[in-house]
Order: C-alpha cells, then sequence, then structure tokens
C-alpha cells in the first residue's frame, strides 16, 4: 500500500541516532534547551500578530504595548518550563492536575462573576485566575501519565480511566459556562488518547456514539449558546442581535479581496463596524487588511509551527513525552482551525483567541508555556535513563 | 493491527503508532487548513464583488424600529400609564469626530448639573452594537432643543429624536400597583433579545410594567437603509413594520385606589381591596408613594437619595413586601383550623379567668382584658377577640397543624398571579425553625402564633387574599391586577391555583362568619363603633400587633422613636356577607389598636364599594377621618 511505502522511512529508523550527545560538542540553543526553529516561527507569528493588532485596535499604541509585555512574560514561562526535565514533569502532573480540578470546583463554589460566566479564581489583590487555562495543559499531561505507564494501544480499561480523567473537569467548565475552553481541552485529552493508538474501529464507534449524542447535547446547551448555532445556520435570521457578528465578519473578510485592502486601510474594521475585532474576532481585521495573501500566509505559519511540533514530538523518546507534546501542538491547530472556521462563517462562534494574534493575556501564556513543555521534552532527551 | 496484545510495553511498537498517528494528523491538519483555505478563497476571491459591494460603495445598515408600549387602563378605562411625545438627545459614537468634545459642549449647552456629568458620559457608552445610537437624555426642554440647534453644525452624531416617553398621569397614588419603566441598565441588556430591544431605551423595571414587560414592549420592526461611508441615509431599501405593544387593563379601580390612598392620610401603611369571586386586585395602595415619573426620565442623584434616606421609605412597596405580626386579624382563620380538626365545636366553650396556663408550667399568658371573658363560645371568642380561646384552641392545634392549615390560606406564601415582586413573608413552622436558628420548636411560640404574634409574618397583599377566600368559603381564585391583556381575557381559573378548603360542615362557615359580624355589629364586638350606621352586613375583624423593636441602622429622635414603637392597627372584613363582594385588609403602622385606627378605613372601602355610585371626594373622605379622630379622642 501507498501508506506503507510513505511510512517506511518512520518505520525503519524508530529512534534516529543523529545527535548522540558526548561526542558532539553541544551547541548553544541545546544547552539553553530551545528549539531554534519553533521559536523563531514563533517569534514572527508574535511580531505578525503585534502588527495585526495594532490596526485591530483602532491604532491604540497601549494596547499593543500591554500585548508585548504579556508576549514577554510568555517567553519567560516557556524558558522557564523548557528547563524542566520530563521525568520532572511526569513527577509533577497528577498533583498538578489534582490542583486544577480543586480550583475547578473552587470557581464552582465561589468563584467571581466575570463577564456573565464563572471562570476566574480571585485571592483579592494577589492574583486572578482562570484554573481552566491550567487545565489546558495538565489535561494532556495527566492522560498521557497514564497511558505512558500501560502497554499500548490502550486498552478498555484505560480507555474508562481517561474518560474520567477528561471528564470531570470538561463538566466543571461546561458548566462555567464556558464552551470554547471545554472543547479546547476535551480536544487535549483526546488527541494523546488518539496519538497513543487508539484503535480504528473504537474510533469510528465513539464516533457515531458522539453524532448520536448530539440532539442530547443541544437540551443540555444554555439558551445563548443554542442561539449562536441557530444564528449560524442562517446569520440573517436574527441582523439585528447574534447574527450581526458573523455577517459583519464575512463582509470584512469577503471585502479584503486577494490583495487586501492595505494595513490601516480596512474600512469595515476601521469604522467599528466590527464587534470584538480586537479579540476573538481579530481574523476579520487580518483577512480584510491583508486579504487571501496574507491570510494564507498566516495559515501557512501555523501548519508550520504545528508540523515543528509534531516532527519534536515524534523525536522524544518516551511515551509519556511523545504523548504530551503531540497533544499541546494538535491543540494549537484547533484553536486555529475553530477560530478562523467562526469568523469566516463555516463554524458557529465559540470563545476561541486566535493564538498569539488575538489580544488576551492568559491564553497566550497558556500557550507558550505549552510550547515550553514540548522544548522541555525534546532537548532533553539524551539526559533520560536509557 | 491484529496482533496479540503483548502485555509489557513495547516502546519500538509504540514509537512506531506515534509516528503513524503524527503523520496522519499532519495530513489531517493540512486538510483542515485547504477547508478554511477554501472558504476564504470562496469569501475573497468568488464572492468579492459582492461583499466590496457591501463594504465600499454604500453599506446597507439595519436600522430598529421600536415598537410602540402598550397603554395601560384601570377596570372602567381610566388611562393609568400612557406614552407621551417627547424629544430625546441620542449619540452615534462611530459619528462623533471627539467624543470628549462634543460631550463637554453638550454639557454645557444643555446645563447639566456638575454631579450628573459623569454619568451623562457615562450613557454614551451604554449599547448593545456599533452605530447604535445612546441615549444621552430623554425629555428636552424647548429651550434646550432650541440652543442644540442653532450649534448642529459643531455636533456631528448627535441627533435630536422624537420618541414617545412614558407618562403616569397620577402617579404618587398608582405606582405601588403599577410599577414604571426606566432606563435599560447594563444587567438587564445582557438579558434581553438585543434585536428586539435595539430602538428601545425604556423598559419595565417593577410592578405591571415589569411582569407583562414583553406583552407591553411588543415586536420591533426593522428599516434597511443604504448609507454613504459618513453613515447618511441615502434611501430605504424596505422595512418591516413594528408589532405595538398590547394594552393593558387592570383590575385596579383608580376611584378606590385613591380613596385608600387619601384614607392613610399620609400615614405609613396599605390597604389592599380584592372582589372575593374573580380574585380581582380593586386596590392596592401603599403610602408613601413617589412620583414614577421622575425614574422615567432618570432621577437626579439629589432626589433619588433624598427618596432613598426618607424614614418612610417611600420607595418600599408596603402592600407586597412589608412584613408584618398579623396580630388578631387571624383568629378567624385558626377557628376554622379548630373546627376542621375536631378541636373545637361551634358550641364548645371555655372558662376565661383572664390568662392561660401550660401544663406543669407557672407562667400565665394573658387575655388582654385582665379580669378575662368568663364563658366564651366561638362566635364570642371573635367578637371580643379573646386570647384565652385562642391560646386553648391554639395548644390543642399544635403548631403542625397550625402550619397546615394556614398555608391552605396562602400564609407564608406567593399568593398572586401577575404581582411582581411578592414576598413569601413567614409562616412558622417547626422545621423553618430548626432551619433558621437550629432549635426546637417551643410549646409558649404556638401560644404567639395562636393570637397572631411571634414569628409569623404576613403582607397585605396575603391577608386580603386569606380574607378573600375566607368569604368565599374556601373557594379559592388567585388574586391578578390585570383583566385583559391586549384582546385577552385573564382566566378566573388559572394555573397553579392552590386547593380549595373544604369542611365538613358547611354551616361552620356562617358560624365563623356570625362572630365576625359580631365584632362590627355585636354589643360587645371590638369594632362597634363602625357599626352604628352600616346598611348592609359586614364580617370584619381587628387585630393589633406589637412592634419590638426597630431596624438597627436607622435612627430615630427620641419623639419619632416614641411614635415607631407604636403597636400596628390591622382590620381585615368583607362585605355583604351573605353575597360578599369586597375583601379588605387595612394595615396602619405605629397607629395603635385596630379596631380603633383601622376598621373605619375598612368601612369607608366597603361604604364605596358597595353603596355609592360615585367614590366619595376628599372632602368627605376628610369628614371621615376628623370624625373618627373625634371619637378616638373622646374615649
Amino acid at each position: 500500500m501507498i501508506w506503507n511505502e510513505l511510512t517506511r522511512g518512520l518505520r525503519a529508523h524508530p529512534v534516529k541516532p543523529s545527535l548522540s550527545g558526548i561526542a558532539r560538542r553541544r551547541s548553544l540553543w541545546e544547552r539553553i534547551h530551545l528549539d531554534p526553529w519553533l521559536l523563531g516561527m514563533l517569534l514572527v507569528l508574535m511580531l505578525a500578530g503585534l502588527v495585526v493588532l495594532y490596526s485591530a485596535s483602532g491604532q491604540r499604541l497601549p494596547v499593543v504595548t500591554a500585548q508585548a509585555i504579556r508576549f514577554g512574560v510568555a517567553l519567560v514561562v516557556m524558558a522557564g518550563l523548557a528547563q524542566l526535565s520530563p521525568t520532572t514533569l511526569l513527577r509533577w502532573t497528577p498533583p498538578l492536575y489534582l490542583a486544577g480540578v480543586l480550583m475547578l470546583v473552587a470557581v464552582e463554589l465561589i468563584g467571581d462573576m466575570g463577564m456573565g460566566a464563572q471562570r476566574w479564581l480571585e485571592i483579592p489583590g494577589v492574583i486572578r485566575f482562570q484554573p481552566s487555562e491550567l487545565m489546558k495543559l495538565a489535561m494532556p499531561m495527566m492522560v498521557a501519565a497514564w497511558l505512558s505507564r500501560q502497554p499500548l494501544p490502550p486498552r478498555w480499561r484505560d480507555l474508562l480511566v481517561c474518560a474520567a480523567i477528561i471528564g470531570v473537569p470538561v463538566v466543571l467548565i461546561a458548566r462555567q459556562p464556558d464552551l470554547g475552553t471545554s472543547l479546547l481541552v476535551t480536544s487535549a485529552g483526546v488527541f494523546a488518547i488518539l496519538l497513543a493508538g487508539l484503535s480504528w474501529r473504537f474510533i469510528v464507534f465513539c464516533g457515531v456514539l458522539a453524532a448520536s449524542a448530539l440532539p442530547l447535547l443541544w437540551m443540555n446547551l444554555h439558551n445563548y449558546q443554542r442561539q449562536r448555532v441557530l444564528t449560524f445556520l442562517d446569520p440573517e435570521s436574527d441582523p439585528l442581535g447574534a447574527g450581526w457578528n458573523i455577517i459583519q465578519s464575512t463582509t470584512a473578510i469577503g471585502s479584503g479581496g486577494f490583495w487586501g485592502k492595505g494595513w490601516l486601510q480596512g474600512t469595515q474594521s476601521q469604522l467599528e463596524f466590527l464587534p470584538e475585532r480586537h479579540t476573538d474576532f481579530i481574523v476579520a481585521v487580518l483577512g480584510e487588511e491583508f486579504g487571501l495573501i496574507g491570510m494564507l500566509a498566516f495559515l501557512l505559519l501555523y501548519l508550520l509551527i504545528v508540523g515543528r511540533g509534531l516532527w519534536l514530538a515524534g523525536a522524544a523518546q518516551e511515551t509519556y513525552g511523545r504523548l504530551v507534546a503531540g497533544s499541546i501542538t494538535l491543540t494549537f491547530f484547533i484553536y486555529v482551525f475553530v477560530n478562523v472556521g467562526m469568523v469566516s462563517g463555516i463554524l458557529p462562534v465559540v470563545g476561541v483567541p486566535l493564538p498569539l494574534v488575538s489580544y488576551g493575556g492568559t491564553s497566550s501564556v497558556t500557550l507558550m508555556a505549552g510550547f515550553g513543555i514540548l522544548m522541555a521534552i525534546h532537548a532533553h532527551r539524551r539526559l533520560l535513563p536509557r | 493491527m491484529r496482533r496479540r496484545r503483548e502485555t509489557l510495553k513495547n516502546p519500538e511498537q509504540e514509537l512506531r503508532v506515534f509516528r503513524m498517528r503524527a503523520l496522519l494528523a499532519v495530513l489531517v491538519a493540512v486538510c483542515l487548513t485547504g477547508l478554511l483555505g477554501g472558504r476564504l478563497f470562496y469569501l475573497q476571491v468568488v464572492q468579492h464583488e459582492l461583499y466590496s459591494t457591501r463594504s465600499e460603495k454604500n453599506r446597507v445598515r439595519v436600522e430598529p424600529l421600536p415598537p410602540t408600549r402598550g397603554l395601560i387602563y384601570d377596570r372602567n378605562g381610566v388611562l393609568l400609564a400612557e406614552n407621551r411625545p417627547t424629544y430625546n438627545l441620542t449619540l452615534v459614537r462611530e459619528r462623533v469626530e471627539d467624543l470628549d468634545a462634543t460631550l463637554s459642549l453638550l454639557i454645557e449647552l444643555l446645563g447639566v448639573p456638575e454631579e450628573e456629568a459623569d454619568a451623562f458620559r457615562a450613557r454614551s457608552r451604554q449599547r448593545q452594537r456599533p452605530f447604535q445610537p445612546a441615549l444621552l437624555m430623554s425629555d428636552l426642554e424647548e429651550e434646550q432643543i432650541a440652543r442644540l440647534a442653532v450649534n448642529r453644525h459643531r455636533l456631528p452624531g448627535v441627533e435630536v429624536e422624537a420618541q414617545l416617553l412614558r407618562y403616569y398621569p397620577d402617579a404618587e397614588t398608582m405606582v405601588h400597583a403599577l410599577g414604571y419603566v426606566g432606563r435599560i441598565n447594563a444587567e438587564e441588556l445582557a438579558s434581553i433579545d438585543a434585536g428586539n430591544y435595539a430602538g428601545t431605551h425604556f423598559i419595565g423595571k417593577t410592578g405591571v410594567e415589569r411582569f407583562y414587560e414583553d406583552e407591553l414592549h411588543g415586536q420591533a420592526g426593522l428599516r434597511k437603509v443604504e448609507t454613504n461611508a459618513r453613515g447618511r441615509v441615502l434611501r430605504e431599501l424596505g422595512h418591516t413594520d413594528p408589532v405595538p405593544g398590547k394594552d393593558l387593563t387592570l383590575t385596579l379601580d383608580s376611584e378606590l385606589q385613591k380613596l385608600a390612598v387619601e384614607l392613610l392620610d399620609g400615614r405609613r401603611g396599605s390597604i389592599v381591596a380584592i372582589a372575593p369571586k374573580s380574585g380581582e386586585i380593586l386596590a392596592l395602595a401603599s403610602v408613601p408613594g413617589f412620583d414614577s415619573n421622575q425614574f422615567v426620565t432618570g432621577i437626579d442623584v439629589a432626589s433619588y437619595r433624598a427618596l432613598q434616606e426618607d424614614l418612610d421609605l417611600p420607595l418600599y412597596n408596603r402592600a407586597i413586601r412589608g412584613h408584618y405580626p398579623p396580630g388578631s386579624t387571624i383568629k378567624p382563620f385558626l377557628a376554622l383550623a379548630g373546627l376542621a380538626e375536631g378541636k373545637i365545636t361551634p358550641d364548645s366553650t371555655i372558662r376565661d379567668p383572664g390568662y392561660f396556663q401550660l401544663p406543669n408550667d407557672s407562667r400565665r399568658y394573658r387575655n388582654w382584658l385582665r379580669w378575662g371573658h368568663g364563658r366564651v363560645d366561638l362566635e364570642r371568642a371573635i367578637a371580643v377577640s379573646n386570647n384565652t380561646y385562642f391560646y386553648t384552641l391554639a395548644h390543642d392545634l399544635g403548631i403542625d397543624k397550625i402550619h397546615e392549615n394556614m398555608s391552605a390560606f396562602g400564609f407564608g406564601q406567593r399568593v398572586a398571579h401577575d404581582v411582581h415582586g411578592e414576598s413569601d413573608a413567614l409562616m412558622p413552622s417547626r422545621d423553618w425553625k430548626r432551619g433558621r436558628f437550629n432549635q426546637p420548636w417551643y410549646p409558649g411560640e404556638t401560644l404567639s402564633v395562636g393570637i397572631g404574634q411571634g414569628y409569623w409574618q404576613l403582607t397585605p397583599l396575603q391577608l386580603a387574599t386569606a380574607t378573600a377566600v375566607l368569604a368565599n368559603r374556601g373557594n379559592w381564585v388567585k388574586p391578578r391586577l390585570a383583566r385583559q391583556v391586549g384582546d385577552e381575557q385573564v382566566p378566573v381559573e388559572l394555573p397553579d391555583t392552590p386547593p380549595d378548603i373544604t369542611l365538613d360542615n358547611e354551616g361552620w362557615w356562617d358560624r365563623v362568619f356570625s362572630g365576625m359580624e359580631k365584632v362590627v355589629s355585636g354589643h360587645e364586638g371590638t369594632a362597634r363603633r363602625i357599626g352604628t350606621d352600616l346598611e348592609y352586613r359586614m364580617a370584619g375583624k381587628s387585630g393589633t400587633a406589637q412592634v419590638f423593636s426597630l431596624g438597627q441602622d436607622q435612627k430615630y429622635n427620641a419623639d419619632e422613636l416614641k411614635e415607631r414603637l407604636r403597636d400596628h392597627a390591622l382590620f381585615m372584613a368583607f362585605a355583604p356577607v351573605e353575597d360578599p363582594q369586597i375583601a379588605v385588609a387595612v394595615i396602619v403602622e405605629n397607629a395603635g389598636g385596630g379596631s380603633t385606627h383601622a376598621a373605619h378605613l375598612a368601612k369607608a372601602m366597603t361604604d364605596a364599594w358597595l353603596l355609592e355610585d360615585e367614590a366619595p371626594d376628599s372632602e368627605e373622605v376628610r369628614d371621615v377621618l376628623e370624625r373618627e379622630d373625634d371619637r378616638v379622642a373622646g374615649n
């Protein structure tokens, strides 16, 4: 089969002994445990993101500065996490996960109401924190930690455990209610299972099961969430209310054309027709001002980051690291797909930002923390006991 | 992979599987990105022309057309809430070049007082979506409109728009029954249907205005217009007419309501009247009231503070939220409970030495008449409001039976169909006390409940409702304020009506009524003073509720303190006994005894409803009140 031909190379050299540590002098990048390719692409993305944000924020420099400072913090967090060894990460995974679940329970009980949904946990004057963000990382780590101790591919028993690991926090997050984050956290966990080699028969079975559970899900949605789905199916049905965002964002993107109207030249965005234009709907500004060509450039960059991430994951020696790295990378892709999909009108509106472009501190830090873990797993290969 | 499953880990195989899966994931990601690319290609290349036209040459704007709010009438067609044409000042932020300068200029031109300026500026931010006008000021005066017109060229994006504004012709009297509308606030903005309220600036805040908000508001229409890049309308592309809100006909009788307010004569208190057979609320008065028209246009800070800090609490709707100990007004209900539970018969008697004692307890629970009423049967116990009889009865019934039987009359529950913000008040029970204080129920507390003191609290609306159910011989009809919504009649039978109260012997109702008739007409009735010139048969019961303490955060001077520790006067009544047309509950705060300070108000209400073609005018009301004052003084 073609498939076998394509993958033969991979199967032939399961562990590539290209960089055998002691003999070769370690480069600067290896000593600081960072991956230059990945870091380079992320920096390009951040810079491009700041350029778009300047336009999307109505040319307000303070917004861009604030975002740049957050990027700085995020980079420090990334570099810091990259210094940890996977063994340390593995050791800290269960406490981290448990802490995350406990904090979600705390949010449920005492959480601060922010933006109509209960998501924040606050120690007044000290810190304001969204535990569901922590879960985006703790989730794949915990699933991977469990699976890495079991023989793979996963068996029924493992799947039940994983279902519990995923289910408890997701239900708590969905109750807040935060559909976007619960979607991202779920996919982070599920990717780890899929990458561990879940059998195809089971995947198909789950697919069918999920499809048949859709009506049940519908009944449990909040009214505003239903409204979003209905609006997605027919935006013109509610032009003044919920459909406004979609109509305006597709108009902005469509009017951008192939080459775009030019930076700061988007009439839709600059005239404030667009709601949430510097947060979740920033793609509309991007599409209007930079056109199809700009959009494709961004998508390509995202794809390259995903490719590099999976490459690093594949090069990891231990199953745990591999699964964590792989699912962090794929979750990153989900961000992109869901965000661009919703703004361009092929997916219903769920609150998912465009990674490293949308304005917002917490998600940037979480994302970069994820890449930090990814680099840690890659860079510490030789330190692992054989 | 159909291989036999290994129980040991196989790192090489795991790596192989992972790499295959990862490669597959890359392929899927590429495909999905391709899908996004395809969608973007469709939007930006295939449909570019369409969106380009929409966006660049002309913009299609959808403008909401707000519906006209429904009017509110009383049962006789008297207009209680109308819409008055006024001029509003609105601002579209996108069309304003320098927002700060524009706002400052407006503040200067309109003469906005300094303390209002911040709120005025803040209003420019309150809106749901871009290009929606924000309401800065409503009900502009002629002079202000003129000044704005002169300076029009300096104020792009600022518009004076004609709008219908809510107006309450008799606000002070009606406010607690009607409620009022006000500016939509941020909280409400989040919960309303954004599309339907896109052009509406006002929403029902309390009362029927709130309860029937959806019906009164109507359905917004919309107008699609083509505008140029500066937002000027070029032409209309089409429109959908708004559906005006439905008119509301209330059960209130504005004359009776007015009378109730005048009878209270500025004293803190409440009068509620209900037509027992239909459940129609004829009057729902709470005094003092306030001018709700101030709230429509946005009340200024000083006036609002004055209302809030007024010790008489004008903003407080006593009729539906006031909690009062019922005093002796509930004795007829307890008598019925005793009959129903077989603890007494209409003819059984007790001997009243002037007090009641619990077994093995030396404490004496006293009758109000120190030396006692001697032999007392049911009718006499009600007529003279004998405490010993009801101590005995309450002790025999026990708190559980009392709670069960009194709940059947609606005490401790929200009873009305469409009264917004009604309070449950409190019908105490063993469970309630356990939950509230974590203490058991003591027998002495049952005795307090037996004479309407202790934990028991009711609202004037509850007392009127229970009186109506009593007058109906246990037949429940839910009290309601709306008679007709649009063209639809509110049915007499409403969902969630409590079950009717049935007695083994229908004659027992008559015996209790007879006791209540003796309250006003008997030779030793507590309120016999009002029975002297009765032209119909009236049944009633007085009550005096002790005030033990005042709210801790309220400060009174010595005279006021003395006044505010006086008893509340209560009276409940219905008439005519043989065919009840009206049930009334009267509560006058800190007035003293109910038989002397509330009974004549109840009678004035029943008189007005039953006797006269026209309600008495203010002169006659004064007369009733003065005559009564003389009598009390001469007593």
